[in-house]
């Protein structure tokens, strides 16, 4: 054997009814190498490492570790082999401390009584090693999603894992956070670890890959060398046509003050005290004001008060000049304020609603759409097509399809086709490009500079730092609540912007639009 | 490629399979029970259960009869489901109204129609109590309602027992323990046969109870599909927070829908009692009617459609097991009855079974 291969997938191929999630798909993870899996959303990552981690079984095609033939039936298998993971999404149980969550399901006992004390000792050297900072007597629920990471790493170290599994890891954690976890990827390659890494970002894999294996639509579009290729090439492969990663912008034409907030409060959702405490801002007609921070800082509740969705304890709210702050959330919409949803399942659609039912979702009670309380089955239908083919949002079955068969980027679509159609004064976009693949990004990136051209105030929420940066006219930076600091994004850099979202370092009280 | 859209995906065709293949089941457990309890009787038995209905008018009249409370129980449960609240109590609202429809009847002497619409607005009063918890202090509605089961009927017992005008006794009868026969105390509060009598051989039973409650049902079916109301109503249980999202008053709509739960619950009682062959008898334990809402609305998936279809499945096998006696103890057939209306409701889970087969057949006919 020439390579010296730990994990090979030869060949797989899984199929779901109706789709071929992954066709005829190799993977081969070298010996302590740091390989990144590249991929659109849909495009088959997840299925193919549910397929290594024993989760599904692939209709054709084998695994081998260490070049033998192994069957992989479910995830304890996979563990057998050293293979761990951290998912996307962190399996812990949050009422548990952190060493509890650690050897959950590892358990040494005696006489049916756990015994802690061998397993802090090897946890905490793990952590030592590693520099993993954690605290194994705090409860997960109330750690931060760095720690919980953490936690999910010390859980595949302390299985004795040699294959260890990122799935999107660096979705949840400030730039600081990022560069941390990136130099923990190189000590674990130094230790000999093989490394498989699911990302959208590209910036990422070329920092710490070695090589990367690319799929589109299911399909393997070759491995490359980091060190022999660009970003560009990769996005190329991956999408399969050229990105435009810089948005193009025409200077800034403002306008009015369309949305102006003044030292606005509001409660937690967690806990009892205010998560925004005291917040003023204003935003004008052209422009995209954006507020960066780190999730959990009360970016949520801001934009929760300003649409409605709770109630402020303090402060005012005005809209095109109508003071809005206690005004119920229909009379919000009527007022020219349109709102992409933070979580768009939980707030954005009703999942098991068709498509054209959810495309006037914000407008069905219009005498467009009904009369005398009857809805208007043609109209509505009409419209939706409308909406479709304006806004390319694809679909198995275009308006009756239901909401919950499409696919992350074309619900999002659908939002934001139905949201901007209204023809509002202000957009309040909230991470509008969350979990999308560049294709998709590149589109609604291109929707909210569009509606900044036509003279709409935007107020976009992010925490991804290169969307902050390409979009906004002006940034604001929210940490615990308050706005530290205000940039003009031609004058700062992702760096001072960091500090700032750590709350290291912050401008005086004066800050003003 | 075939054209014809795969039958796994077409979810009316896999509701109708699903409900099929419970009622199926029930039946075959029934009948084990059957079995159990006498085996030489058994084959009897279940030709009676099943029987019965169609062997003669008077019996289908029953059936009929039977069908109309049944199918505003089971529109009511399927209502407040499609709203995403668990409307347990039918009953309480069934009682109510069932109380003034009588009490319209007897006290105040007034025409059915307009006992039947005392008998809706009972029923929606007693809606009213769990929604508004519901809505004022998330309190589970599920609580609520089944202490106001409980709450309607001592209620209507303590209130009956404290007016003597309502009952039997004051109208030539010898019995306190029930209201009094309309044929004696208000002809006119009964509700005309409109000559289906003479069509179903002089059937003491059959009036037109059950073609009002289908024009219910299409009314609730135009309600929920074709309205603003409806798609608000359907938001708010399909998603609540997508429905406040969308500046629905999820609130407002979770009293409206118990209110309107509640008087369809509540119609039911009315029709049940104002056929003038049935009298209130004053209860010691709560009326199962507005329990067998829930198989109806499960059997017809919450479709009010459908519920016309469950309802009468569930009439029949009712009356078809009054049928088994004497061969078996009315116990014996009230338990294989329920046997057999439960393992009705389990169509949900049948549907996702279905679902699964045809699925799995699909998988591998793309494979092969």
């Amino acid at each position: 054997m020439a390579e010296d291969y730990v994990i090979e997938m030869l060949n797989i191929t899984k199929i779901f009814p109706g789709i071929k999630a992954n066709d005829n798909i190799t993977l081969q993870l070298r010996r302590g190498e740091i390989h990144a899996l590249l991929g659109e959303n849909g495009a088959g990552k997840s299925t193919l490492m549910s397929v290594l981690f024993g989760l599904y079984q692939a209709e054709e095609g084998i695994i081998k570790k260490d070049g033998k033939e192994v069957q992989i039936k479910d995830p304890n298998d996979a563990n057998r082999l050293g293979i761990g993971m951290v998912h996307q999404h962190f399996k812990l149980v949050e009422c548990f401390t952190v060493l509890d969550n650690i050897i959950l399901g590892v358990e040494d006992t005696k006489n049916g009584i756990l015994q802690y004390d061998q397993a802090r000792k090897k946890v905490m050297a793990l952590s030592e090693k590693y520099g993993l900072r954690v605290d194994p007597d705090a409860l997960v629920s109330d750690i931060s999603v760095g720690m919980q990471q953490r936690v999910e790493i010390l859980k595949m170290l302390y299985r004795d894992n040699e294959i260890l599994i990122f799935d999107e890891p660096t979705a949840v954690l400030t730039p600081q956070e990022i560069d941390e976890l990136m130099e923990i990827m190189k000590g674990f390659k130094k230790e000999g670890k093989s490394i498989l890494f699911i990302t959208h970002k590209l910036a990422e894999i070329m920092a710490v890959s070695d090589r990367c294996t690319v799929l589109r639509k299911g399909a393997y579009m070759g491995t490359v060398d980091i060190a022999n290729c660009t970003k560009e090439d990769l996005s190329r492969m991956m999408v399969g046509r050229d990105v435009q990663f810089k948005v193009d912008k025409k200077p800034v034409k403002l306008g009015e003050t369309i949305l102006s907030v003044k030292d606005v409060r509001v409660p937690s959702r967690r806990h009892n005290n205010d998560a925004v405490k005291g917040v003023s801002f204003d935003v004008h007609g052209g422009e995209i004001v954006c507020v960066a921070g780190i999730e959990g800082n009360g970016q949520t509740e801001l934009v929760y008060g300003l649409t409605g969705l709770a109630k402020m304890t303090g402060g005012s709210v005005t809209l095109c000049g109508k003071d809005i702050t206690n005004a119920r959330i229909r009379d919000r919409s009527k007022g020219g304020m349109s709102h992409i949803p933070e979580d768009r399942h939980k707030h954005g659609l009703v999942l098991d609603y068709t498509l054209e039912k959810n495309l006037v979702l914000q407008r069905y009670w219009e005498p467009e759409f009904s009369n005398h309380g009857v809805i208007k089955k043609d109209a509505v239908r009409k419209y939706a097509e409308r909406l479709i083919e304006k806004f390319d949002v694809r679909s198995g079955q275009g308006p009756i399809t239901i909401a919950r068969a499409m696919s992350g980027g074309n619900q999002q679509k659908a939002i934001i086709a139905r949201e901007i159609d209204k023809n509002p004064q202000l957009l309040v976009a909230v991470q509008p490009t969350r979990g999308l693949d560049v294709g998709a990004i590149e589109y609604i990136h291109r929707q909210l500079v569009e509606e900044r051209d036509k003279g709409r105030a935007v107020l976009l929420v992010s925490l991804e730092l290169d969307e902050v940066m390409n979009l906004s006219d002006r940034i604001l930076v929210m940490y615990e609540g308050e706005i530290v600091g205000e940039f003009d994004p031609k004058k700062t850099n992702v760096q001072e912007l960091g500090l700032y979202m750590a709350g290291a370092s912050r401008q005086g009280k004066e800050v003003t639009a | 490629m075939n054209k014809k859209k795969p039958l796994a995906e077409n979810a009316t065709l896999i509701s109708i399979l699903a409900s099929l293949l419970s009622i199926v089941i029930g039946l075959a457990i029934g009948f084990l029970l059957l079995l159990i309890l006498k085996p030489s009787a058994a084959a009897e038995g279940m030709g009676a259960m099943l029987g019965t209905g169609f062997s003669n008018l008077d019996k289908f009249g029953k059936v009929l009869y039977q069908a109309a409370p049944l199918m505003c129980c089971g529109l009511s449960v399927g209502f407040a489901f499609k709203t995403g609240l668990f409307n347990i109590g039918a009953s309480g609202q069934y009682t109510m109204g069932a109380f003034l429809a009588l009490y319209g009847a007897i006290f105040l002497q007034l025409p059915w129609y307009v006992c039947l619409l005392l008998a809706m607005i009972g029923g929606g009063l007693w809606g009213i109590f769990p929604g508004l918890f519901k809505a004022l202090f998330n309190v589970n509605e599920v609580i609520t309602a089944i202490m106001f089961n409980w709450i309607a009927m001592f209620l209507v017992n303590l209130v009956l027992a404290n007016m003597p005008l309502m009952l039997a006794s004051a109208w030539g009868a010898s019995n306190s323990d029930r209201t009094a026969a309309l044929a004696v105390a208000n002809k006119a509060a009964i509700i005309p046969k409109g000559g289906l009598d003479k069509l179903f051989g002089n059937s003491s039973w059959v009036n037109i109870s059950f073609f009002i409650a289908v024009v219910v049902a299409i009314i609730v079916w135009f309600i929920l599909e074709k309205t603003t109301f409806g798609y608000e109503l359907k938001a708010c249980g399909l998603s609540k927070d997508a429905a406040i999202y969308a500046g629905i008053n999820a609130n407002r709509n979770i009293v409206f829908s118990m209110i309107i739960a509640g008087a369809l619950s509540g119609l039911g009682g009315g029709l049940y009692y104002l056929a003038g062959t049935i009298q209130y008898v004053l209860e010691k334990s709560i009326l199962s009617m507005g329990f067998n809402g829930i198989p109806v609305a499960l059997l017809a998936n919450s479709n009010p459609l459908g519920t016309i279809f469950s309802s009468l499945f569930i009439s029949y096998i009712n009356v078809g097991g009054a049928a088994m006696q004497p061969n078996f103890s009315s116990e014996s057939t009230e338990i294989i009855t329920a046997v057999i209306i439960y393992l009705a409701a389990f169509a949900l889970l049948m549907r996702g079974v279905i679902g699964k087969v045809l699925a799995g057949k699909r998988n591998k006919e793309v494979k092969a």
